[in-house]
């Protein structure tokens, strides 16, 4: 009996904390953000309820344009991410020795803790007009003036797929590392090809590291700032950047709710549509 | 294809040309920084115009190097300083769920679970802006209800700190889960025959064991607070960190100074990864 009481003592000591945790800074932060998301200050001073957030979005065709080439935007870099990445996930984990593959994962890593803000500024530095491209191809006579590489949509891919595509190949390394050798080498030696091999054995293998790969990837993608504000032009229309104005500079906080509120709707779509498709749980995502 | 079976030279060139592209592509931007702290130039850009360490240790009017710049200083300690909250408070919550998640039964668990996984899918910029607004309606509230001022609710350190809080314990749950699985449950069981109470089970027993797994969490959350841009921005009060810096001094005024710091920080990050390569191999 008296341990009885003991068990239960322990899993009040648990489950408060997690209970704080996750109503305090999870549940409630969202409720208020939808909450808000949907007032508008009456004449009286006090708040309203009101589509009037929702509709500047659908009227502004600046907005939702923003919204779906955001959206847009993120799965390409998804799948260029994959196709980037996958040879490299392959080629440390099944081709080269062991030896050199811890040493080579490791520099695989070195960017990703170094922080966003660092890696973003390096690829400022190297595609800028004075950067390390332009004064080369200048340097070997190719051009006479530099190319426009930076603020444009090809350096804001650059950094969105640079600081993204490690999340891709960590999940897709560890999948391969449990495919066991022998079933390529069977496979070969019943004299299959290395398209056959990869496209019937090694793809769908890896399947759960790609899924949970591409859905942080995407996530990231959709929810970044800094690549598209430093990298991207003028031009380049990043939903995020919205969000971030609304904020930090407008201070319109209930259109700001309204656009969090459809970013996070449309991420969340995505990424559960994308674990249905692949009947993978969410446990699995980050592992 | 792998490495039991033979390859034409073309394919294994190519495929071996890939890669040093790909690790060109992946040490390019480090490198670019790394050498533009040293070129002795106003300007973070070529040509190179010779060797200085002017943008380390330089305290002119023309240049301040990074050990003279108190607001790069400043702003790092603040950096450390929240890095070293969200970890131990995150590590401590994070474990704690594990052990829930592991080792109880109750009802909603899968819908407990599902919350706490969700800061893994969740855009940084969503949990930001949701827990500013959710502190600045509490704060209000009370203002107005009670006439208490709570300065933590307004963008401040402590908020900086709640905010990248609520998703690293999601990572510091998942690397210590995953050790827990590993756990020989005997253990617990031959502690509680004893006569040992759960608690001291989970004390004595169970937290030993995962003690690697915490430490490491533990590393893992200080460097996802250090490096933290997304959600710190909304959430943050006069005295910014070292990526708000960073991404302030980047849009509006850069000189070599900012490549003098993020080259302490790669060197730092190389150096503490090459330790624990040098751990791992000793150990097996």
């Amino acid at each position: 009996m008296e341990n009885k009481k003991n068990f239960n003592v322990t899993f009040y000591l648990l489950i408060i904390p997690v209970l704080l945790w996750l109503v305090i800074l999870i549940v409630l932060p969202h409720i208020d953000l939808l909450i808000s998301s949907f007032q508008v200050d009456s004449d009286a001073g006090g708040k309203i309820f009101s589509f009037e957030h929702y509709m500047a979005f659908f009227k502004n065709k600046i907005y939702w344009l923003t919204f779906v080439n955001t959206a847009a935007y993120a799965i390409g870099v998804t799948i260029l991410a994959f196709i980037v990445t996958f040879p490299i996930a392959f080629y440390l984990t099944k081709v080269i020795s062991k030896k050199y593959a811890s040493f080579l994962v490791l520099l695989l890593l070195i960017p990703l803790w170094v922080g966003e803000l660092v890696t973003v500024y390096g690829w400022m530095i190297i595609l800028g007009d004075h950067g390390v491209v332009n004064q080369f191809l200048i340097y070997i006579g190719l051009i006479d003036k530099p190319l426009p590489l930076l603020y444009t949509n090809f350096s804001m891919t650059i950094g969105l797929l640079y600081m993204s595509m490690l999340f891709m190949v960590v999940p897709i390394m560890s999948t391969l590392e449990s495919l066991d050798d022998s079933l390529i080498e069977a496979a070969s030696d019943l004299g299959a090809s290395k398209w056959t091999i990869f496209r019937k054995i090694i793809i769908p293998y890896s399947m759960p590291g790609i899924t949970s790969g591409a859905i942080i990837v995407f996530m990231l993608v959709i929810g970044d700032y800094v690549a598209p504000d430093i990298l991207g032009g003028k031009s380049s229309l990043w939903f995020t950047e919205q969000i971030y104005n609304e904020f930090l500079a407008t201070f319109n906080w209930g259109e700001g709710a309204a656009f969090g509120f459809l970013l996070l709707f449309i991420s969340s779509s995505i990424i559960w549509l994308t674990l249905k498709l692949s009947g993978q749980k969410l446990e699995r995502v980050g592992s | 294809m792998i490495r039991s079976l033979p390859n034409s030279p073309v394919y294994k060139y190519t495929y071996r040309f890939y890669a040093i592209c790909f690790f060109i592509f992946l040490v390019m931007p480090l490198i670019a920084i790394s050498v533009l702290a040293f070129n002795n130039s106003d300007f973070v850009a070529l040509p190179w115009r010779g060797f200085t360490l002017d943008w380390f240790f330089a305290n002119t009017d023309q240049r301040t190097g990074f050990f003279a710049d108190d607001g790069l200083i400043q702003s790092i300690f603040i950096s450390i300083k929240t890095a070293f909250y969200v970890a131990t408070l995150s590590t401590i919550v994070g474990t704690i769920a594990a052990l829930l998640f592991e080792e109880e039964k109750f009802r909603f668990k899968g819908l407990l679970y599902f919350l706490a996984l969700t800061p893994l899918v969740i855009p940084g910029v969503i949990l930001g802006i949701s827990i500013l607004i959710s502190s600045t309606m509490a704060g209000g509230y009370l203002q107005d209800h009670f006439g208490w001022d709570i300065e933590f609710l307004s963008p401040s350190f402590w908020l900086v700190v709640l905010g990248q809080f609520s998703f690293a314990a999601t990572y510091v749950m998942r690397l210590v889960g995953a050790r827990l699985k590993k756990f020989d449950r005997t253990l617990e069981e031959a502690a509680l025959s004893l006569k040992a109470t759960r608690l001291q089970s989970i004390i004595y027993v169970t937290i030993p064991f995962l003690r690697p797994a915490i430490i490491g969490a533990f590393v893992v959350a200080f460097l996802i607070s250090f490096s933290n841009f997304n959600t710190t921005i909304f959430l943050i009060g006069s005295d910014p960190t070292l990526p708000v810096d960073l991404y302030s001094r980047i849009k509006f005024s850069s000189t070599p100074v900012l490549n003098a710091v993020s080259f302490l920080i790669v060197v730092f990050i190389t150096v503490a990864a090459l330790i624990s390569l040098f751990l791992n191999r000793n150990k097996k």
